[in-house]
Parts: structure tokens; sequence; C-alpha cells
């Protein structure tokens, strides 16, 4: 046939497309278009044939493609379905497809539509004479259960049933919904295992008819759904896995590697024998098949082959030794792809012997891309590891720097959190010299990188605060110097209030222990300077804290040591929350008369600071003015979030997906209570917690939430990240970088361990004897003599046509399509094809009306639509006054009046 | 499942585009957009799979097959094998070929119609529905012969058979 054998696209289509083809997608915006895509069926909308609808319809949807807009023309794609001729019907529901989204107002329209056409109904069709009916009868189903599993609950038993189907194509077709109701409730489907297993058993050894094959491979894509489900009804059950152990190793062996799909299949095999129970034969098998695709010089295969490797890796770990030139190579590939899969494959294996490797490969990496998605997810996983596996304190310094400098602004701040409180508890043992070396090692690189230009912000607070507690401590360095770099970095970073706020308290703290330690400390003219500076800031907080600084040197010792206690991060900090000491000084006023106090909770109409903090960090995401509303306040004591805003055990160092770095100003452990500790004592501090974040963003204040000495102070020291290794033995291996072959050597030696273990670490094949004689009882023959007991399905044979078992009509009880009915409401039945048209007849007058008294200005054209064609009207109006304005509205514009007028 | 099919130029412009979870045009048009940025910065020779989750969410890859002037995207989540789903790129476009007689974007953009009609045959709702490309030839040849003879209401053989009853 020719190419354009029957299709039948006009000249006008070809033209169009031309004419379209040469613009930009960039310049949607509508002057550049040309005439025709602007309009594509302008011409006497009414008096179109049938035929050139459709058309048009194909018009529509390949301009919608290029990303211009069609929604004028939607309600047109809707008049189609109810054509009578299937041809134009079925354009008319792919286009209808394409178009809406099942929200879409135009799709009341449909249902009654589809209705009259889908007669019987999809649970009835699921017995259809015809094996192409059914298959896609069971494909609705699936697709009713995906959408709303609850509604279709009583009908789920029908898969099992086409289960058993004698055409081999509606049985493939029902594994895609089991494989999803497995998913969801495996235990249910476990009487299947026998099912499935014989399935896939007859699939491998060819009984199905030769058109299933796929490149001389038995209809894969059924086989891979299989062993899927298999996986999964496996993982676990020593049991159920018995079963399956000999199709798999039959699989294995019949596998064609020399095909891609052939190796699909493989792979699949693979993860279903990583995921049941363990077999030591076919786990044998499946590092066979792995070190092929590892070898193999395809790109895709290694792949595949990584991958296979990161999960046999957690059955048997010594797998990957013989595989360590293979996963160097697939970490110093260019691609993209592959490296990361190494790199999780890496990330699997880490050990405390090989942390040191892995984390530098993996920093050097992330130092290299610019994929921030991906960077952060690395540096978290950099942290996780050094975290859990670290080999000595230094190391782990070095690393959280490298971290930190590359990709600080990246991670959560709840890392640098984290590194805070690690530095100050230690590493959980009651060993405070290693803590102290810990810290003091942390000073001196500190002190080393902070000269550094363009420190990412995080990084400078931790290094800040570190200073700060920490800085004079060993009594290798002066006050002066320390408070000097603080000064520095202060000033460098003069845009950055939260940095500075850490820096100022830092000094403050470090004034603090000289003082009382008994230790005169002369003011640096560059710290009066910042001193100065930061008393006339704007901001309150930063202010705040240079007054506190200044009072605080007017005290005498004894007061600095109860205010700034050294060493104190760690300690608890009573905190009397319903302020009892106060209670004398209210009742003698409440005595003369004053009126009681009504907590704010209780207070209606006082707009809750928190409450609109929350809620605007959930809109934050669209930078647009609202039109809306302001909600109704919500009662809620400010008291109260603030307390839910300790510190809690941070259990989520990775938080790769986490969208929002923006809450920092929740995590910084902020008490609302601590500046009366030091209120009460030194009585110079304005109360400002409650009163602050009225107006403006509230991210701007966010330099309030660093912990200052006395906040960092309520931090337990019983939360501690606890669970780090500390192997007392520091290896000191590092490898140098000399010449190809023997860094690769080395390297794999530190990845993988002592290479030399590699010959006698191959148990497997020695245990094979002992994996038969407990194994094969249950897989060797006996499949077909027990008795099947399947309760609810009779066992299936795919090729048995002369039996001819259950292709019985099942009638429902309940039809799906009245339920979906009841969904649209009672009135949908009401809304025939008939009245549709006279509607839009009527629609056309009032089209033609605007038309012609409808001048208005450009305003209109962008006022109108409110969205996506959300009725034949709208649409239509749309159409109009974008054709008198001679632009097209876009998508983006509608959207942004809709709040003013929707 | 099968999230979406795209084709698109090697200039980053779209000639195909199949959703199977409905996308507003204009989110369409950024994920294409994001889609030709990876597929644009992929060197040769390497593999035909990309992680895509920054783009399409967690756990999403895509694989793709570069054909003279065209990608061909297959978007995909975890409850698919990489490798099958490079096949059915393969499956389509030898499709593709055995009805254009060595396809090219121009055929692509000229058939958009019969592209989707392919496409339907091949993939339904974003699972596999039929991987012999030789049956997809059937059912869209039937079709337009039913369309060429422009009888009001010819049926396509898979339903007839509920008409005839």
């Amino acid at each position: 046939m020719g190419s354009q054998g029957g299709w039948n696209q006009s000249k006008e289509f070809l033209d169009l497309v031309k004419a379209i083809g040469g613009v930009p997608i960039q310049s949607r915006g509508g002057s550049h278009r040309h005439p025709r895509d602007r309009n594509p069926k302008a011409p006497h909308l009414r008096s179109v044939p049938r035929r050139k609808m459709k058309e048009f319809i194909i018009r529509l949807v390949y301009i919608e493609m290029l990303g211009h807009d069609a929604s004028f023309g939607y309600i047109h794609a809707v008049k189609m379905t109810h054509d009578d001729s299937l041809l134009l019907k079925r354009t008319g529901y792919l286009a209808v497809t394409l178009f809406l989204n099942e929200d879409h107002d135009l799709i009341i329209l449909i249902v009654n539509t589809i209705q009259k056409d889908l007669r019987p109904q999809v649970v009835e069709l699921l017995g259809h004479g015809k094996e192409a009916v059914r298959k896609k009868a069971v494909m609705a189903l699936h697709r009713f259960y995906q959408k709303a599993p609850a509604q279709v609950n009583h009908l789920v038993s029908n898969f099992r049933k086409r289960l058993c189907d004698n055409d081999p194509g509606v049985m493939g077709a029902t594994l895609c919904p089991l494989f999803d109701l497995v998913m969801a409730d495996v235990n249910s489907y476990k009487d299947l295992v026998v099912s499935f297993v014989s399935i896939l058993k007859q699939v491998a050894e060819r009984r199905l008819p030769k058109t299933y094959d796929y490149h001389q491979m038995p209809a894969p894509f059924i086989q891979i759904k299989l062993l899927k489900i298999l996986a999964v009804l496996g993982s676990g059950d020593k049991q159920a896995s018995g079963h399956m152990y000999t199709v798999l190793g039959d699989i294995f062996r019949k596998c064609e590697s020399s095909s891609n799909i052939g190796n699909a299949v493989i792979y699949q095999c693979i993860c279903c024998v990583s995921s049941i129970y363990p077999n030591p034969k076919l786990l044998d098998a499946a590092a066979g098949a792995t070190s092929k695709f590892l070898k193999s010089d395809s790109h895709n295969l290694k792949y595949m082959g990584i991958d296979a490797l990161g999960r046999l890796i957690k059955i048997s770990p010594d797998i990957a030794e013989e595989h360590q030139l293979a996963v160097i190579d697939c970490l110093e590939d260019p691609d993209d792809t592959l490296k990361r899969k190494t790199f999780e494959l890496l990330y699997k294996m880490t050990k405390s012997t090989n942390v040191e490797v892995i984390v530098d490969r993996m920093i050097d990496y992330m130092i290299s891309i610019n994929d921030n998605h991906y960077k952060t997810e690395i540096a978290s996983r950099c942290v996780e590891l050094a975290e859990q596996f670290a080999p000595s304190n230094q190391w782990f310094i070095q690393t959280m720097n490298k971290v930190f400098e590359h990709a600080g602004d990246l991670v959560n701040i709840r890392v640098a959190h984290n590194l805070m409180r690690l530095l100050a508890e230690g590493f959980g043992e009651d060993d405070e010299g290693a803590d102290s070396q810990l810290r003091s090692s942390a000073v001196d690189s500190y002190l080393h990188i902070i000269g550094e230009p363009k420190l990412p912000s995080v990084f400078l607070q931790v290094i800040c605060w570190v200073l700060g507690e920490y800085g004079i401590a060993d009594g290798k360095y002066s006050a002066s110097y320390v408070i000097g770099k603080l000064c520095d970095v202060a000033e460098a970073h003069s845009s950055d209030n939260t940095v500075k706020a850490y820096a100022i308290t830092a000094i403050m703290k470090i004034f603090a222990f000289e003082i009382a330690a008994g230790r005169k400390v002369d003011m640096l003219p560059e710290c009066q300077s910042l001193i100065d500076e930061l008393s006339a800031s704007h901001s309150t907080d930063l202010q705040q804290r240079a007054y506190e600084l200044q009072s605080l040197l007017g005290l005498d010792r004894g007061a600095i040591e109860t205010v700034m206690p050294s060493d104190a991060s760690c300690e608890d900090i009573e905190v009397d929350k319903n302020l009892s000491f106060l209670n004398s000084y209210v009742n003698r006023a409440i005595e003369k008369g004053a009126k009681p106090y009504i907590p704010e909770s209780e207070r209606l109409g006082f707009s809750s600071v928190e409450n609109y903090r929350g809620h605007y960090q959930q809109e934050s995401s669209s930078h647009a003015l609202r039109f809306e509303a302001y909600e109704l306040p919500k009662p809620a004591s400010v008291t109260k979030v603030h307390a839910s805003s300790l510190p809690t055990p941070v259990t989520d160092l990775v938080p790769v997906t986490e969208p929002t770095y923006a809450r920092e100003t929740h995590h910084a452990p902020k008490t609302l209570s601590t500046p009366d500790v030091l209120s009460a004592e030194v009585g110079v501090r304005l109360r400002l917690d409650g009163v602050q974040k009225k107006w403006g963003k509230p991210t701007y204040t966010s330099s309030s939430s660093t912990p200052s000495s006395s906040t960092s102070t309520t931090q337990k020291s019983s939360n501690g990240v606890s669970h780090h290794e500390v192997s007392s033995s520091v290896d000191s291996r590092r490898y140098q970088q000399v010449e190809v072959p023997a860094e690769k050597q080395r390297l794999a030696a530190s990845l993988f361990g002592a290479s030399s273990s590699k010959i006698e670490k191959r148990p497997l094949s020695s245990t094979h004897k002992t994996g038969k004689r407990t194994a094969v009882p249950s897989s060797s023959e006996p499949l077909k003599e027990k008795p099947v007991v399947v309760p609810s399905t009779p066992p299936p044979d795919l090729l048995d046509f002369g039996e001819e078992p259950a292709i019985t009509p099942s009638v429902a009880s309940v039809d799906p399509f009245m339920q979906l009915e009841g969904l649209i409401g009672p009135n949908s039945a009401s809304s025939p094809a008939p009245s549709l048209d006279s509607k839009a007849a009527d629609l056309m007058g009032l089209f033609d009306d605007t038309s012609s008294d409808d001048r208005n200005s450009h305003g209109a054209a962008n006022v109108i639509p409110t969205k996506k064609g959300p009725n034949p009207q709208d649409s239509l109006e749309k159409d109009a006054t974008a054709r008198q304005v001679g632009v097209t509205p876009t998508g983006n514009n509608p959207n942004l009046f809709r709040d003013l007028f929707g | 499942m099968i999230r979406a099919v795209i084709i698109l130029n090697t200039q980053g412009k779209p000639r195909f585009i199949r959703f199977y979870e409905f996308k507003p045009p204009e989110k369409q048009q950024e994920l294409i957009r994001s889609v030709y940025g990876v597929l644009s910065e992929r060197p040769e020779n390497v593999s035909n799979f990309v992680r895509v989750d920054e783009i399409f969410g967690p756990d999403i890859k895509l694989v793709y097959k570069h054909f003279a002037t065209l990608y061909f995207v297959i978007v995909f989540d975890s409850s698919e094998n990489e490798l099958a789903m490079l096949d059915l790129i393969q499956v389509f476009v030898e499709t593709l070929d055995r009805c254009f007689k060595n396809v090219c974007e121009l055929d692509v953009v000229y058939n958009f119609n019969k592209m989707h009609a392919i496409l339907d045959e091949i993939i339904l709702a974003g699972q596999v529905l039929e991987t012999s490309s030789e049956e997809v030839m059937k059912a869209v040849d039937e079709m337009a012969r039913s369309e060429k003879s422009s009888a009001v209401s010819l049926i396509p053989k898979s339903v007839s058979g509920r008409l005839g009853r």
C-alpha cells in the first residue's frame, strides 16, 4: 500500500504542517503565528462536512502537540464521538482522550455516548467471543482498578478467571492487573503461584502458537511479567519459591543471550532469583548471567549487569569481588547513566573498610557535575556513609568539609545541624578525649578553610558555631585570633544576615569564655566596628545580638559564667513554660485592677503568624500574586508551634527528594522561653519572638532561627546520632594515582578488599550438593503430580483447546458503568446527544452576536477565558474575541486572570 | 506502566506525543523540553537508558533510541523492564518502517493520524498490547481499508463479532 493509503490527509493538512513547522516552540506568544494556525477552521464552522471535520480535529491534536492552545475546539472533538461513522467516532474518541482530563467539564457530554457505544459493557465483554475484545475488556477493567480500586473491588476476581482464558493474549493481558493486585496484597494471591509457574513453564517450553514468538523468543513480554509477579510472590516465602526453582533454572538455560529481548528475560530472571528465597544453584546461574552482562561491550548490558549485581550483592556479598575490574571500568565510563548506576552499587556495598575510597570517588563525581538534583542526592549519600562508617575523626571532618564546600547550598539544613550536634555530643561513647580531639581537628580545619571565597552559607554557619563553641577550648589558638577570623567572616558576607548572626554570637561566646576564665580580652578595632555596625542593623535580630554582646562585656565574671557557661551546648535547660515565677507579680497587678491575660489562642480575630507562615510556604512555589481572600484565622498558640519545632532526633539524613529547603526556619533549634532565661539576668533583651514576622516574607526573618548559644544548649544529649562506628584502626590506605592498571588494581583492592581471597571465596559451587539436597524435593518433578490447590481457578492449560474450560460469559451482579453513572450524577442520563446539537446551534447565534458588537479592547482577550474550554460557550467566545484581537490567548494569561474573575 | 511515548527531532521539536496519564498541554511542553535537554547532552555510544526522576518523578526512567533525525523515547516506571522497552521502540519503528517504507521524519509528521492508530495497536493505556508488527499492520490496514471505501459504518474485524451476533 502507498504511504498515504487510506488515511486521506488532505493537502491543507500538509500546508498547515509546513506553515506551523517553521515556528519555533518558544515563540508561541501569538504574533508570529501563521494565520492558518491561529484558526485552523475559521471559515463556516457550521457548514463543515463531517469528513472535513475529522481532519480539523486531527489538526487540532497536531497544533496542541506543538504547544499551541486548541481548547476552543475541544467541543468539536466531543461532538465527533457522537458520529454514526465508526471512523469519525474513532477519531473523536482519540482526540477526546488526548484533550480532556477526567475532571474536564466536557467529559459529562461523553458519558452518554460511551454508554450507547459500549453495549454490552465491560464486565460482560470479558466473556466476549472475540479474543481481541476480551483482551481490551481486561485492560479496561485494569484501568478502572487503577483509577478507583475501591469501586471495582468486587470485580477483581474476573482477572483470576481470565488468567485461564484459552487465548494466550487475553491471559497475558490479565498479568498486568494481577501484578498490581499482587503488589497491593501478596498473601491473597499465594494460591496462584502454581498457576503462574505452570504458565511460565508452558511459555518457556514454546507451547504457545508461533505467532507469539518475538525475535525467536516465545512471548517474552509475558515471560517478563510472570517473572515480575513471581518475584513478588516468592519474596521471603520458602514454600512458594520452591515451586519456581525448576522453571527459573530452565529459563536461564534456554534463554538466548544473543538478542536484546533474550537478555531482558534473563535480567528479569536474575531479579526474580534475587528476590525469592535464595537457592544456591540459581544464584550461581544468576551470577553467571550477570558476569556475561558485565563483560559485554554494550553499555545497556553493562548497566543491567551493574543493576543485577546490586541485587545479588544483598544475598551473597562476595559476588562483587569477581567483577571488581568491570565495576571500576563502569565507574570511569563516560556514560552518566552507567556511572550513576555504579555509584548506586557502591553505595550499597560500602563497609568501614572501603568507605574512604567510595566516598572520595563520590565527592569527586559530585564536584564534576552540574545537575543539582543528583548533586543533592549524592551529597546526602556521602554524608550518610561518612557518618556511618567514618574510620577517623579527621577523615570525617575533611569529608564533611568537602561536601559542604561543594554542595553546601544544596544539602538540607538539617545535615548542618546534625553535624553541629555530632561535634557537640561526640560519637556517643563516653570518651571525652576522643570528642575533644574531634573538635580540635574540626577547629583546625575550619580555621584553615575559613578564608576561602565562596563558601556556602550553611557551611559558614557550621564553622562559626564550632569556632564559637570550641575555637579556644584547647588553648591552641588565642581568643583574639579566632575573633579576628570571625570578624572577617562577618565582613566578607555582609549580605548574609544568618552568617553574621552566627558570627556575632560566636564572638560573644569567646568573650564570655575568656572572661569566665579570668583572662582579659582586648577589644579588637574590627570587632568594635562590627558591633557598631550590627547595633544599627536593619535586622532586629542582629541588633539584639550586638546589644547583648555589648552588655555582656559589662558584666562581672560570676554573672557571665551563669549566662554563658563554657562547653554547655549539650546541657539541658530547665524551662518553666508557665512562667510561674511571674505569678506573684501578676496577682498583684490583678488585685490592683488590671485585666487578666487572655491567651492568644482564645482571642479570635488575631491572625496567627505561624499559621500564615505554613500556608505561605505551601503557596510559595507559585510566584504570583494571590487574589483569593485570606483564610479565616485558625486559633493556634504560637508557643505550641515552637515547642513542636524543638530539635527532634534526625531520622532522615538523606532528604533527597525534599523539595522545600526553605523550611530551615523550623529546623533550627529555637525556643520561645530561652530568652527569658537571659533577660531575667541580663535585662536588656526585647521580647521579639512573638512580634516579628507580621509583615513581609516570613523567610526574611530566618536569621532569628540561628541557634545562639543559649538556644543550642537545649539540645538533649540523649537524642544524639549514636550509630557511628569509629574503627579504632585508622585505615591509612590512600591510593595514589600512578598509572592506570596499577591504580585500578589498587582501587579494586580498596573497594572490594584483598583480591587474594578471590579464588577461595567462591563457596557456591561447594554448596551445590547441600543445596540440592534441601531444595530439590520441592522443585524437581512433583509439580504435576501434586493435586493443584487453586481454589477458584482450574489449572490453566493454555493449549488444551479440546476441553474448552471456562469462557462462560460472566454476568456480574453489578455493572461498573452503573457505578460510573452514579459518579457523574443523576442527570447524566438525561443529557442526550440531540439536545446538545440544538444547544450548539444556539451558541452559534451567540457567537455571531459577540463577534459583531463585542469590540472591546485587548484586555477583553485576556479576561474572557477562565480555563481551557470549560464549556462550549466559553470556548466559542474566546475564539471570537481572539479572532478580533488577532491574538489567540495563550495558556498563561487566562490562568493569571482566573483568580481575578474565577 | 508506560507513562509516555515521545518522538522528538534532533532540534527538540516534538513530532509525536502520547501521554498515558493526563498532562495539561503546558506541562507536556515543559516535560518535552526537559527530555530534550537530557537527550541532547548524551554522547554517542552510551546506554539507551536515563533515570529522569527529576523530570517525571521518583523511579521513572526513559529509554530512547536515535534514528536519523528523530529520537524515539518511552518513559516508564519501575514495573517495566528497560531492555524490553528498548525492544518496544524497535517494534514501533519496525512497524512504521513497514507502513511507510523507509520511514523518515516527514512520514511521521504527515501521517500524524496514522501514527496514533499504529501506536494504539501496540500500547493501550500504558500497557503493552501487541509486539508483533505484522499483527499491528493487519489491524491498521484494515482500518485504512474501511476508511478508503468510505462507507458510513464499516467495522474493524476485531469488533465485528459482537455486532454480528
